[in-house]
């Protein structure tokens, strides 16, 4: 579903990401794990060009999207992305959050979208806070909405920045939950997490960068029973 | 003796008073000074708005975007238009709004006659350069998540920016933007310098005809602060709408 070849992306002189080749099956759960600066939220945000990289390229669904060619707005409506700081629009009702980009796109009309919306707030168990604004909502319950704001563009690919990085502990799970649903149910997803445990239980594939490359990879099983690389084995001993 | 003292001073203001504002119609030349007014604030209030919105699209679309985009005619373009923009803020900013309006009457627009479109034009110069400031710190005060998520979820430049950002700025803008308009209100007082009849220049015309400054002066005054509270009180309550989401 996307493939990434070479890609490369400097700041200035900082070279983030140093050559990525990656291949990302339809329905498959990639995790990214890696210490702080290892370039992970950096491959993420180049996946739908929120970074613009500096050298290679990504095809997604076969189409070149890191050529000017590209309408990179059309490939964007079939990649959701959530954000480790939630980025709700607090000047929207809940509601509003879930419609405007569907709305506007001329993707589904005010009526639709409102169904849509409610169906998919039924499914994070909020409906009862469609009509508030997220100024008054938990850190977790943002988190929620922003997953099924998401959703409402009905994408065939999610990327996950650190989503549960920002929140209280106490509400991790909530939103480990959905996500968790989210895979049974067979989204692609593209997750960089520091929740080693999530990456256990729903990864297929694990991805441990470091220093801007992908050091090493394998399903989970052999990612944290048996890491093949000094890197790995010393960056787990620390967060496990 | 105390009760005569005070009826003589009571009808020596009532002599003021008609003397000031009733005899030959004087109140006319306040009222049309008041229209005049009006008309320039409001006019070069807009025009300060349009070009305000303008200028600060362009600095920060320039700050934002300009070095990610690719090499090309655009980047060029932008490069141009956002020194054009630098140089207009910093000579309005740089000169006394009556300079300026003395050198778009007597300079520019040497042959028109109308002084209140040339006064227009000069207030509403000055006013965009000051209200583009304004934009630009309410833009770059959003935060750049703000942006990620509308492009993240498709939608374009343009329409990132008018259905997230621009309701956000205008929000906390609201204030200071206000603010401006209150002192642009009482910088047209200036626009007698080009004998554009405004509520200033009604108020010394009457006052060189009767040789009195206290009625005329003070009549303008409260005048200016009435405009000036009514102006408040109507901020306040788009204010009060517009804050509807930070309830908690």
């Amino acid at each position: 579903m996307i493939t990434v070849k070479n890609l490369t992306k400097s700041f200035g002189e900082l070279e983030v990401l140093r050559g990525i080749d990656q291949h990302i099956a339809p329905n498959e759960k990639t995790v990214i794990i890696g210490p702080s600066g290892s370039g992970k939220s950096t491959f993420l945000r180049c996946l739908n060009l929120l970074e613009q990289p500096t050298g290679g390229q990504i095809l997604f669904d076969g189409v070149e999207i890191t050529s000017p060619a590209c309408d990179i707005n059309h490939v964007r409506r079939k990649m959701g992305m959530v954000f480790q700081q939630f980025n709700l629009f607090p000047h929207l009702t809940v509601m509003k959050n879930l419609t405007l980009s569907p709305t506007t796109l001329g993707l589904l009309n005010k009526e639709q979208a409102r169904e849509k919306a409610e169906q998919l707030l039924i499914r994070v168990g909020l409906l009862d806070k469609a009509n508030v604004y997220p100024a008054q909502l938990s850190g977790g319950q943002k988190q929620r909405i922003a997953i099924v704001r998401a959703l409402a563009m009905e994408p065939q690919v999610m990327l996950f920045d650190e989503p549960t990085s920002a929140l209280d502990p106490e509400m991790v799970g909530e939103v480990l939950d959905v996500m968790k649903q989210l895979a049974v149910d067979g989204m692609t997803m593209v997750v960089v997490t520091h929740e080693m445990g999530f990456a256990r239980e729903v990864g297929d594939r694990v991805l441990f960068m470091d220093e801007g490359l992908v050091v090493e990879e394998g399903p989970p099983e052999q990612i944290f029973g048996a890491p093949q690389q000094a890197r790995t084995q010393d960056f787990l001993r620390k967060v496990l | 003796m105390l009760f005569s003292d005070i009826a003589t001073w009571f009808s020596g203001v009532q002599a003021e008073f008609t003397l000031n504002f009733i005899t030959s119609n004087r109140w006319r030349l306040i009222y049309n000074g008041l229209l005049v007014t009006l008309q320039i604030t409001l006019v070069a209030c807009l025009m300060g708005i349009v070009i305000g919105i303008i200028v600060a699209t362009v600095r920060t679309t320039k700050d934002k975007a300009g070095h990610t985009m690719r090499k090309g005619l655009p980047r060029t373009l932008l490069v141009i238009v956002d020194w054009v923009c630098r140089l207009y803020i910093t000579v309005i900013r740089g000169t006394p709004i009556v300079i300026q309006l003395m050198i778009m009457y007597f300079v520019i627009f040497v042959s028109s006659r109308n002084g209140v479109l040339v006064a227009i034009l000069a207030f509403g110069l000055n006013s965009g350069a000051y209200v583009s400031e304004i934009f630009r710190g309410g833009i770059m005060s959003i935060d750049a998540g703000q942006f990620e998520a509308g492009r993240s979820l498709g939608l374009n430049y343009v329409q990132t920016m008018g259905l997230i950002i621009a309701p956000q700025v205008l929000k906390n803008v609201l204030p200071t933007l206000a603010n401006e308009f209150i002192v642009l209100l009482k910088e047209t007082a200036v626009a007698g310098y080009v004998a554009v009849g405004d509520l200033t220049f009604a108020a010394n015309r009457i006052r060189g005809v009767t040789y009195s400054a206290f009625m005329p002066l003070i009549a303008v005054a409260l005048i200016y602060l009435t405009l000036v509270m009514f102006l408040t009180w109507l901020v306040g309550k788009l204010e009060r709408r517009l804050r509807q989401s930070d309830n908690r």
